[in-house]
């Protein structure tokens, strides 16, 4: 048995970790708050030298052909130090290409988002309440998109977008260059990573794979958000511990106390629960296993619990400091949301969680 | 990643798989009806003489006092090849998890090869004689007290100890032969350095065990009581005053032991089964959004759990030492237990209060009382978060204010 990173990942993690605790954390996340460009360019230029966008990506298309293992401990240290580049954003759109691109569509992009010469964004929302895997209004027309996406995320920076289109299967991917797309900020909850408006209009569009393509792809990235999430859940946890060990109330540090302690043991709990789901989530996605389904679902869930349960409960242990503008604790808070609402929410991966479980039973008896 | 065994793992699944095939007979299928106790202390020490006999007891155990002197790493297939069968188990799992360890550890070694074999044998069964009434969490607190009676090297006394008190929570003691038992010998140290661990005879005079009737209805507990229990010096394990020590490598002992949900216990499964074939004015109950997310949530902790321990064993597997995330197994599994019960009695309105033996809802009503006593045994839902807290996470312990003051003068804040 080896269900563990392979050692590779765990390397290329520690250096992904060191990397970003010299270049990234919450303070360049604040400058990024008070900011209005799209991204970091200083940091996303440092993180293209490392060739880290590069990572999924095959060796013939300017790739390094890595596996699931480094793309997720990629999300990881991303989700850990809020870095505000538009790297997951990037992978999600490599992912999407490398599930469902033609040929020519691989040959035409990957090479381009393996250098950063193109930067990509995943654009399925419309701004409603519907799920992600109901039909958005945006439809593929004569080789054209019309239409509003929004929120999406790192979409001020982008350059390349897979949008979701309404198909008689259900929803489904297009792919479109944002050349003379309009594209407007859209304020959200998280003010670190930037969100946009993209307006399409007879917007150049290719069809990109199938509407089953699609619910696939979303599993591969829930397995890669609930590394993020994982990630972002144990910084906001860790600092919290740091303060625990230092503050001190009625003669003690506050973290004897068990009130104190018991939340944080809590956290960590939800935490490893969410680990054995995203690690087995990548297994899944790595072996291409029917187990996908139920994994990923797992993973969402329970990344988003543990995720939720830290930056809640982390503001809370501050106290009112913690409640301030100035203290990072409103990242981690903030941050919890949006990764909430990036990939479709808790109820409806929880739903396709039985789902899976339904038909794994179904195919069993 | 996968989740196979070795080459070498592989092959000794399979001949663990094909001795339990030829041998586990009747107990591939679950009993018709429970045993009773006798018969079940009969199955059991037959069975484990078959074990013996085949050499699958004591697998981790150094050869030299009766050990097959392998790994983790098979003890832990034997276990999960073992644990698909209906065989009887629990009967040992103290003696041989965790005193028996000790004795070879701390006696000398004649002690050791009067009680070593007998025990891996079977034909011994031993119980630990910690918890007392007033000391469960806080086992340093105990009372029962041994005083030596004189010193024969200086000419007066016997020089046995004189043990006299009360222990409880204690498994099988009523069935058990001998016992590891943790005492005070010098009350007027601080409560961690008075103690001392000795074996004690459970069939001694003086030695009185009661059952408890615990609220789930069975009796797997006992009080213990000792009045003027004799031992023999040299059944002292460890040194005067280092019992505390003792009773450390004892409970390391459990580290090892893979914890998680007990064994045919309700999950997931039973909760899918049962709200599929439930109606209600809604529609059916697997429809509902309530219903998938407490299936959801069992399956997030039920296999989360599951997957915490593949990733253990890769470890093992490796020749690596576990990380901390195994602390977290039963803190999760027994409040899921409760909480995924009490939702699918909830779900069966009514019938979930009648008791009708032998159904699977009486399955989950047992599951509901059991998993109470589930997330106090073994360490409390609280102990356990302490324990995260303070050796994962590096939280400070919480005060003791009792920690250096002579037992004698300790009096409650």
């Amino acid at each position: 048995m080896n269900f563990d990173l392979s050692d590779d990942a765990k390397t290329l993690k520690e250096a992904a970790r060191k990397f970003l605790d010299a270049r990234a954390g919450p303070a360049v996340a604040r400058r990024a708050m008070d900011s209005t460009a799209s991204h970091d360019a200083e940091l996303w230029a440092a993180i293209l030298e490392q060739g880290w966008p590069a990572a999924r990506v095959p060796e013939a298309y300017g790739g390094l052909g890595l596996g699931a293992d480094e793309a997720c401990v990629l999300a990881e240290e991303i989700g850990r130090s809020l870095a505000p580049v538009p790297l997951l954003s990037t992978m999600q759109v490599i992912e999407a290409l490398l599930l469902a691109g033609s040929d020519a569509q691989q040959a035409q992009w990957l090479p381009k988002l393996a250098s950063g010469e193109a930067i990509g964004a995943l654009a399925w929302g419309e701004g409603d309440a519907k799920s992600l895997a109901a039909n958005p209004a945006m439809q593929l027309h004569n080789g054209t998109v019309s239409g509003s996406k929004s929120p999406v995320a790192d979409g001020q920076a982008a350059t390349l977008a897979v949008v979701t289109i309404a198909t008689a299967d259900g929803p489904a991917m297009a792919l479109a260059s944002l050349d003379g797309v309009q594209i407007e900020p859209q304020e959200t909850l998280d003010l670190v990573r930037k969100s946009a408006r993209l307006s399409f209009a007879e917007t150049p569009a290719e069809p990109l794979g199938t509407a089953a393509d699609w619910l696939k792809l979303t599993e591969r990235l829930a397995v890669l958000a609930a590394f993020e999430a994982l990630g972002t859940a144990e910084a906001v946890r860790d600092m919290t511990v740091t303060y625990a060990k230092d503050r001190v109330a009625f003669g003690q540090r506050i973290g004897r106390y068990q009130g104190v302690k018991h939340k944080l043991a809590d956290m960590y709990i939800k935490a490893e629960l969410a680990r054995a789901h995203a690690l087995h989530g990548c297994w899944a996605w790595q072996a291409d296993a029917s187990e996908l389904s139920q994994a990923a679902a797992a993973a969402r869930v329970a990344s988003l619990d543990a995720l939720k349960l830290a930056a809640e409960e982390s503001l809370q242990l501050h106290g009112g400091i913690g409640f301030t503008w100035e203290h990072d604790c409103q990242f981690y808070y903030r941050r919890n949301r949006q990764i909430a609402a990036a990939l479709g929410s808790r109820a409806h991966w929880a739903d396709r969680l039985v789902r899976a479980l339904e038909q794994r039973n179904r195919a069993a008896a | 990643m996968d989740f196979n065994d070795t080459p070498a793992e592989a092959e000794f699944r399979a001949t663990v798989k094909a001795w339990i095939a030829a041998n586990a007979g009747e107990y591939l299928q679950p009993p018709e009806k429970p045993w009773g106790l006798d018969d079940f202390v009969a199955r059991s020490k037959a069975w484990q003489r078959k074990k013996h006999a085949a050499g699958y007891v004591g697998i981790t155990w150094p050869k030299a006092v009766g050990g097959q002197g392998l790994t983790p790493m098979h003890q832990i297939i034997f276990g999960q090849e073992e644990s698909r069968t209906y065989v009887p188990s629990g009967l040992y799992s103290i003696g041989l998890g965790m005193c028996i360890p000790t004795v070879f550890t701390h006696g000398s070694p004649e002690i050791a090869a009067r009680y070593v074999p007998k025990a891996l044998v079977g034909d011994e069964v031993w119980c630990q004689l910690f918890s007392e009434p007033v000391a469960g969490s806080d086992l340093a607190g105990i009372r029962t007290r041994a005083v030596r009676d004189g010193d024969p090297g200086s000419g007066s006394g016997t020089g046995d100890w004189i043990i006299n008190g009360q222990k409880v929570w204690t498994s099988f003691a009523h069935k058990s032969d001998f016992g590891i038992v943790v005492c005070r010998t010098d009350f007027d140290a601080p409560k961690h350095k008075g103690l001392t661990m000795f074996i004690v005879d459970m069939k001694a005079p003086g030695v009185e065990v009661r059952g408890i009737k615990q609220m789930s209805g069975s009796s797997d507990f006992n009080e213990v009581f000792f009045t003027d229990v004799r031992v023999k010096d040299s059944h002292r394990l460890g040194a005067v005053g280092d019992g505390w020590k003792v009773a450390l490598t004892t409970l390391m002992h459990e580290r090892l032991a893979v914890g998680g949900k007990p064994r045919h216990a309700p999950g997931y499964q039973t909760l899918m089964t049962l709200a599929q074939g439930i109606d209600t004015e809604h529609g059916p109950a697997i429809a509902q959004a309530d219903v998938r997310r407490t299936i959801a949530d069992t399956y997030i902790a039920d296999e989360g759990i599951k997957l915490t321990q593949m990733r253990a064993l890769s470890a093992l597997s490796r020749g690596a030492m576990p990380g901390p995330e195994q602390s977290i197994s039963k803190v999760v599994v027994a409040k899921t237990m409760q909480d995924m019960a009490a939702f699918a009695l909830d779900l069966s309105e009514s019938a979930g209060l009648e008791v009708t033996p032998g159904s699977d809802l009486e399955k989950l009503q047992g599951s509901y009382l059991w998993s109470a006593g589930l997330r106090i045994a073994g360490g409390t839902d609280e102990i356990l978060r302490n324990i995260i807290a303070e050796r994962v996470l590096g939280l400070p312990g919480d005060l003791r204010p009792d920690k250096d003051t002579p037992f004698s003068e300790l009096k409650p804040l």
